[in-house]
């Protein structure tokens, strides 16, 4: 794991006090809201409604079991026992007081974690392929690139007040598991036929109340060029980008307004000028940051096969899980192990502080200390012996996270919704309960086969709904919920925007027009390999728009 | 009718005005405005709050009253008034009981 230098912590221990001091003046009176209000942003503080809410960094989702267990008191401590992972792979903490900031935050700091650049229009918290460094159909690690972007970024004088926020996304295989093309830049780290390590460069993208897919405006950025390159794209987004119109103000609307091939051409002619300044990235530095990022030495447990099988033929919950939620390593004696928040009925992406302590428990017992927070709101432990694979199944299911729902139907992505954040219409965490109870049966949805479905409390769009291949968008109808249901969106290499499928659902009609849904797919699928975004590419809305909607499909 | 709602300076907690000029936790004890003169008087006392940095996110809402109870008209403040549905027991709804939704 990235360590911090000396400049990292002090860095860190210096703004912990910075801001104490900003929050003992502003208890004091001595501060105003609006002066303030900039202030506890720049470092993750938020008012929902109930109470503030603080956002953690996760940077590109990366624990070590002190973090973890740091995270688990935080949430003891100072909140409610609980703490909210995120679709940034970071964590809200729902509860804390004001006043008690400045003792979180220098707890968090002492495990190398804090809060900065998790809110406003900055560089936020870049994010990677939560399998990174573990899956089997890696190029190569994404992490250091994301460590390097986040060290350049932090507190960048120039890209401090961008026109909006900023989203960088990095995966380092062909099959993206970080949403790259719905990032304002999006990188595939991937080799040339020279065998050298690049990027393709994807800008743009974005969810929110205008989804837009990213361009790709390069094929190959030599892994030197990486920071005069972004630095290009920053400058031209920063200089042009609009400042108007808080909801034209993303670089999506810029490249959108500007065309690709401009941009494309601002950009490069920016880069023309950057490439041999100090941003090129010495060969040695790259390798350097890279050397925090090496594998753990992953020893030959052979064994595994044999105990796999036996523990198989002991139990079928075990090899239900084993068959879902365990993923290919690229050394054949380990695996990927993703450890579902998503329990039935239980609400999407929550974790108590009593599971976060016996999660790190398995993760320096299992997992040489390593742990990954997904975008889909689960926990990931990357390194696993097969030949411990029971072991800790057999630990998650005394801690309840031992469901084997990853990819499926109740492995839902929700939003807070209007149960705690200030800016949502309708709800979305009793959403995705609902969805889950209805679907209970692991057997029905192993069935159904892989199903993503997200809910987002606001055109935000913080649930990702735009993506699911099932979305669901909470709005307000006089004054009353409404959900709005989209079909046919997906955030990997093939990524594309879900379409509006027809007039909006009452709450206690939302969890039928799902089932409706999921009928018609089971109905006209071609085999069970035909999974539901197939399914829909190839038949379109018609048949869903049929069912749903019956004779006024038209109309509606 | 209107009642004035703000969010404690301190630990964010909801709060609503009562008519000792007082900040509580519970939305029931909260000062009814039934004409422009009573919601200017809360209005005013909201602005003269903020401007002490006793609370925050100073707001006057609908309200209307369902058997004798003060009820939000807004499902958002209904919740600000009774806690997250999925967390219950973390809400007031557990404190004062579910009496505003
Ligand atoms: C206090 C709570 C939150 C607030 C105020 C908030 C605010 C926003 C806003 C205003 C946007 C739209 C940005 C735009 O279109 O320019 C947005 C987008 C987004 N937020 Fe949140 N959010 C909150 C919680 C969350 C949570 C809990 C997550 C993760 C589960 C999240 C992840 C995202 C993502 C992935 C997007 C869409 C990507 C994009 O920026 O285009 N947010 N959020
Ligand atoms: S999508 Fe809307 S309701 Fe959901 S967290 Fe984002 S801002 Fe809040």
């Amino acid at each position: 794991m990235y360590r911090y230098d000396e400049f990292d912590q002090s860095f860190v221990n210096n703004r912990v006090a910075e801001f104490s001091d900003q929050v003992q003046r502003r208890l004091a009176g001595e501060i105003s809201e609006d002066a303030f209000k900039p202030l506890r942003l720049m470092n993750g503080v938020y008012l929902q409604l109930h109470a503030y809410m603080l956002r953690v960094a996760i940077p590109y989702g990366t624990l070590s079991s002190k973090q973890l267990r740091m995270l688990a008191h935080v949430a003891r401590t100072y909140d409610k026992g609980y703490g909210h992972f995120t679709t940034r792979q970071n964590i809200q903490f729902n509860w804390p007081a004001l006043a008690d900031m400045p003792a979180i935050l220098r707890d968090l700091a002492t495990v190398e974690m804090h809060a900065i650049q998790t809110s406003g229009n900055c560089i936020r918290n870049v994010t990677a392929d939560h399998f990174a460094g573990a899956a089997a159909d890696e190029v190569a690690d994404p992490r250091p690139y994301a460590e390097i972007l986040r060290q350049w970024s932090s507190v960048h004088p120039e890209f401090s007040f961008l026109p909006r926020k900023f989203k960088i996304a990095v995966t380092g295989s062909t099959r993206d598991r970080a949403a790259i093309q719905v990032h304002d830049i999006g990188l595939h780290l991937k080799k040339n036929e020279a065998g050298e390590l690049g990027f393709a460069v994807y800008v743009g993208g974005g969810q929110g109340r205008t989804p837009i897919i990213a361009k790709k405006i390069r094929d190959f950025l030599p892994e030197k060029d990486l920071l005069s390159y972004i630095t290009a794209v920053m400058r031209v987004y920063n200089l042009h980008g609009r400042r108007d119109n808080k909801y034209k103000a993303r670089i999506k609307i810029l490249v959108h307004e500007t065309g690709t091939e401009e941009l494309t051409r601002q950009v490069e002619a920016e880069f023309d000028a950057l490439r041999d300044t100090e941003l090129k990235l010495p060969e040695s530095d790259i390798r350097a940051i890279e050397t925090y990022f090496a594998p753990p030495e992953l020893v030959a447990r052979p064994e595994g096969e044999a105990i796999l099988k036996q523990s198989q033929l002991d139990s079928r919950d075990f090899a239900a899980w084993l068959n879902q939620n365990v993923i290919t390593h690229h050394n054949p004696d380990y695996a990927a192990v993703t450890i579902s928040l998503k329990g039935i009925g239980e609400i999407p992406g929550d974790a108590t502080d009593a599971q976060m302590d016996a999660v790190a428990d398995i993760v320096e017992r299992y997992a040489f200390d390593e742990l990954r927070v997904s975008h889909e709101q689960n926990l990931i432990l990357p390194h696993v012996a097969r030949a411990d694979l029971k072991a800790v199944f057999d630990a998650l299911v005394e801690i309840g996270l031992a469901t084997a729902n990853s990819n499926l139907i109740s492995d839902i992505i929700a939003c807070p919704g209007l149960d705690y954040c200030a800016l949502a219409n309708a709800r979305s965490i009793p959403v995705a309960q609902d969805v889950s109870r209805r679907f209970a049966s692991l057997e029905r949805q192993r069935e159904i086969g892989e199903l993503k479905l997200k809910i987002s409390g606001c055109i935000n769009a913080c649930g990702h709904h735009h993506v699911g291949h099932i979305g669901i968008l909470g709005v307000e109808k006089k004054g009353a919920e409404l959900y709005q249901i989209t079909l046919g969106g997906s955030g990997d290499e093939h990524t594309s925007i879900g379409e509006i499928i027809g007039r909006g659902f009452a709450p206690e009609d939302v969890t039928d027009a799902v089932e409706t849904i999921v009928d018609t797919y089971l109905g006209l699928r071609t085999d069970p390999s035909e999974r539901f975004l197939d399914a829909y590419r190839r038949v379109g809305s018609a048949p869903f728009k049929e069912a749903l909607y019956g004779a006024d499909a038209k109309a509606a | 009718m209107k009642i004035l709602t703000a969010n404690r300076l301190v630990d964010g907690e909801a709060v609503w005005l009562a008519a000792d000029n007082s900040w509580v936790e519970n939305i029931q004890l909260a000062e009814r405005a039934s004409d422009a003169e009573t919601e200017a008087r809360l209005d005013a006392a909201g602005k003269a709050a903020l401007a002490n940095n006793e609370v925050v996110d100073v707001n006057l809402i609908d309200v209307a009253l369902v058997d004798g109870a003060i009820r939000p008209n807004r499902l958002r403040e209904q919740i600000r008034a009774n806690g997250p549905t999925t967390h219950l027991q973390f809400g007031k709804a557990a404190r004062f009981g579910a009496n505003a939704a």
